[in-house]
């Protein structure tokens, strides 16, 4: 028996993180409370240090595999992966001084969200099923404890509890929907299950059987109607800062979550799971955007924008094959990929601003603690405006790139009703985005606390916010990356 | 009917009665006790399908170390029981009209048309020298190392959580440090004073 040594020259940003996690893990139980920050410090190097290792290996434009073409290393991997680590290493740096006022600035929270990325990474390079839901179990298991991080409160505790069971349950259904696959087509690796479903045509019964418990899975994951009832709950159960962390990077792992097994494993039955995908897509622009407009609560709020959102990206997702032809497949899904970069950077600049607000004892959870916010601080009034702008999708923010680009590829594959039913809703949707724009700067504030964030969050917050518009005044760049990133698929 | 059909007949009703006594059971330690007996069967049938290896794991791990712990921890919580099952005659109707549904229409689906006998091809008998342990480590260790070391750090992080979640520091408890109790010195306990041996008149 001869043992040879798999290529690990994709997977170096894989093995780095998940030692240097171990280390934080271990340097953080000899450091008490007032030296926290070193622990802080190694978690942004270890980001920094990934970043490194993804970057030296972004210049191969094919596909490489390894570990028995278990883990795959492309241009979309290392794309997503490189936006994790700045939404994560960004989600730190906001979430500081809310954790430190609360006490729950511990070395597990740091652990916790390196091993979260790490399961989003594994997620993200998945080329076989077995990798893709153990990475996906990887990330579900951190956010669970993250969500109940703060122990005492009643309501982190109850989310962290509907979470769970909700998620094992979502688990428990793609799992099944895999085994159906694996029973049809005799495999678990995605490129073989797509060349065996186009070259031994499986009973087609079965496979959408599965098809149907994997979807029904993924659209847990991604959070769209009807698999969304944990995504108001948890958001706003959920200390701020972790609510931050769950609905930013999370996502740019369930949309590679999405591709690699929709799209790599599945899409000699596009037909099939693209009138799944537009039925799901349909349901969370309507609940999603209906349902924010009764919030008084803005994590609230924000849960059921991040549901209308999913359902817009998932339309990108459902206009990629028209009538068995996959000509403009990658226009669409590289829209799709736009769009959930775009409502990334964006909902990480919303959920900063609520960490922002808050401080010691207070938390800025309703909406009427926005109020005025244009006499407290004229600057961050101007990018929580900008926020708000690129959120609604109205120029020249980044937002209304992201909306064009979705809307484009459904037009473009002859979903004209679905395209102008998108944009009725995303009309019904700007309503309670510039009701938050309103009261900033035409309501007197109610709470006049100053707002005195430390340098690092004021200094990237700022540049979050304007990213939304430089990126609005000039997409072309990041769309271009998408399109590489999905053409190289 | 051969003599294997007959044990694999046997050891599939135990099983599926003793899972059945598992949900009815009232009492909950003789729940963890009719798990016991089910997992205990499931390594019988892995048995006779050959899978010697994965048998002796389970007896060993879930029986000999999980189960056990399990009863512990039953016997130690107060558990009520009817607090637990109430609402469950008023939820009954539903679930169980929704399962029955579901299963109905799984039926419908799947009926064993596709996956019975005939399209599964029966495994060529690999020979007395054939060791299930050794394959399995072998793929374990070459074709499946990825998954394999992202299991243990999924492992990893649950240790953590639970340890992240349960763990409390009390501020009440009163600790002895031997070290200090070791390295103390008179100096500390014994203050020697001096004082006249008689009062001065």
């Amino acid at each position: 028996m001869n043992l040879s040594l798999p290529d690990l020259l994709p997977a170096y940003a894989e093995i780095f993180l998940l030692i240097m996690a171990c280390v934080v893990l271990v340097v953080d139980l000899f450091l008490d409370d007032s030296r926290r920050y070193i622990t802080y410090a190694l978690s942004l190097a270890t980001l920094a240090g990934c970043a490194f290792f993804t970057a030296g290996i972004s210049g191969t434009p094919s596909p490489t595999y390894t570990f028995n073409s278990m883990f795959v290393s492309d241009v979309m991997a290392n794309v997503l992966k490189m936006l994790t680590y700045i939404a994560v290493a960004t989600g730190m740096v906001y979430s500081r001084s809310y954790m430190v006022e609360r006490g729950l600035l511990r070395g597990e929270y740091f652990s916790l969200s390196l091993f979260a990325t790490l399961g989003m990474m594994v997620m993200i390079s998945a080329n076989n099923f077995l990798t893709l839901y153990i990475g996906l179990e990887l990330l579900s298991l951190c956010l669970y404890a993250m969500v109940a991080l703060s122990r005492d409160s009643a309501q982190a505790t109850e989310a962290a509890m509907k979470y769970f069971v909700l998620g094992a349950l979502a688990s428990g259904l793609l799992l099944y929907g895999m085994s159906m696959i694996y029973g049809a087509t005799g495999s678990l690796e995605m490129t073989t299950i797509s060349r065996t479903l186009e070259t031994a045509n499986p009973n087609h019964t079965v496979l959408v059987f599965g098809l149907v418990f994997i979807v029904a899975g993924l659209a847990f994951k991604l959070g769209v109607v009807p698999f969304h009832m944990w995504i108001p709950d948890v958001y706003q159960g959920a200390p701020s800062a972790i609510t931050l962390f769950i609905a930013t990077a999370p996502k740019l792992a369930a949309f590679a979550m999405a591709m690699r097994l929709l799209v790599n494993g599945l899409i000699p039955l596009a037909i099939d799971w693209q009138q799944m995908l537009v039925l799901l897509a349909v349901l969370s622009m309507a609940l999603g955007n209906l349902a924010a407009i009764a919030q008084t609560n803005i994590k609230r709020m924000l849960a059921y924008s991040t549901i209308a959102h999913m359902g817009f990206m998932l339309l990108g997702l459902a206009s990629g094959v028209v009538d068995g032809n996959w000509l403009s497949a990658a226009d669409a899904y590289s829209a799709a990929m736009f769009y959930s970069i775009v409502y990334v950077i964006t909902s990480l600049a919303g959920f900063g601003s609520v960490l922002l607000l808050s401080r010691a004892g207070f938390e800025a959870e309703n909406i009427d603690d926005y109020r005025g916010l244009n006499q407290r601080s004229p600057w961050f009034a101007f990018i929580l405006m900008l926020t708000m702008f690129s959120l609604a999708g109205l120029p020249p923010t980044v937002g209304f790139y992201a909306k064009l680009s979705v809307l484009q590829a459904a037009v473009s594959a002859g979903q004209v009703w679905l395209a102008v039913v998108a944009v009725l809703f995303s009309l019904i949707g700007a309503f309670y985005y510039l009701r938050i724009i309103k009261l900033m700067y035409f309501d007197d504030p109610v709470d006049t606390a100053a707002i005195a964030p430390s340098i690092d969050m004021s200094v990237l917050l700022s540049v979050n916010g304007l990213a939304l518009l430089l990126l609005g005044i000039m997409p072309q760049q990041l769309m271009q990356l998408c399109f590489v990133a999905i053409k190289s698929l | 009917m051969n003599i294997e059909k007959i044990v694999f007949l046997g050891f599939a009703a135990i099983m599926l009665f003793a899972a059945l006594r598992v949900i009815t059971s009232r009492n909950p330690v003789h729940s963890a006790l009719f798990l016991v007996l089910s997992f205990f069967t499931a390594a019988a049938i892995w048995m006779l399908l050959r899978a010697e290896f994965l048998a002796i794991v389970l007896v060993l791990v879930y029986v000999g170390a999980v189960m056990v712990l399990f009863l512990f921890v039953v016997m130690m919580l107060d558990i009520n029981l009817d607090r637990l099952r109430e609402g469950f005659w008023s939820y009954l109707p539903l679930g169980a009209t929704i399962a029955l549904l579901m299963i109905l229409e799984m039926v419908l689906v799947l009926g064993g048309r596709y996956f019975r006998l005939q399209s599964v091809p029966v495994p060529a008998d690999p020979g007395a020298s054939y060791s299930n342990t050794r394959e399995l480590g072998r793929l374990l260790y070459t074709d499946y190392v990825y998954p394999f070391e992202l299991a243990a750090v999924v492992l990893l992080v649950a240790i953590i959580a639970a340890i992240a979640l349960t763990m409390r520091k009390r501020k009440d408890t009163k600790y002895q440090n031997p070290a200090k109790q070791v390295s103390v010195r008179r100096a500390d306990r014994v203050r020697l004073v001096s004082m006249p041996s008689e009062k001065k008149d």
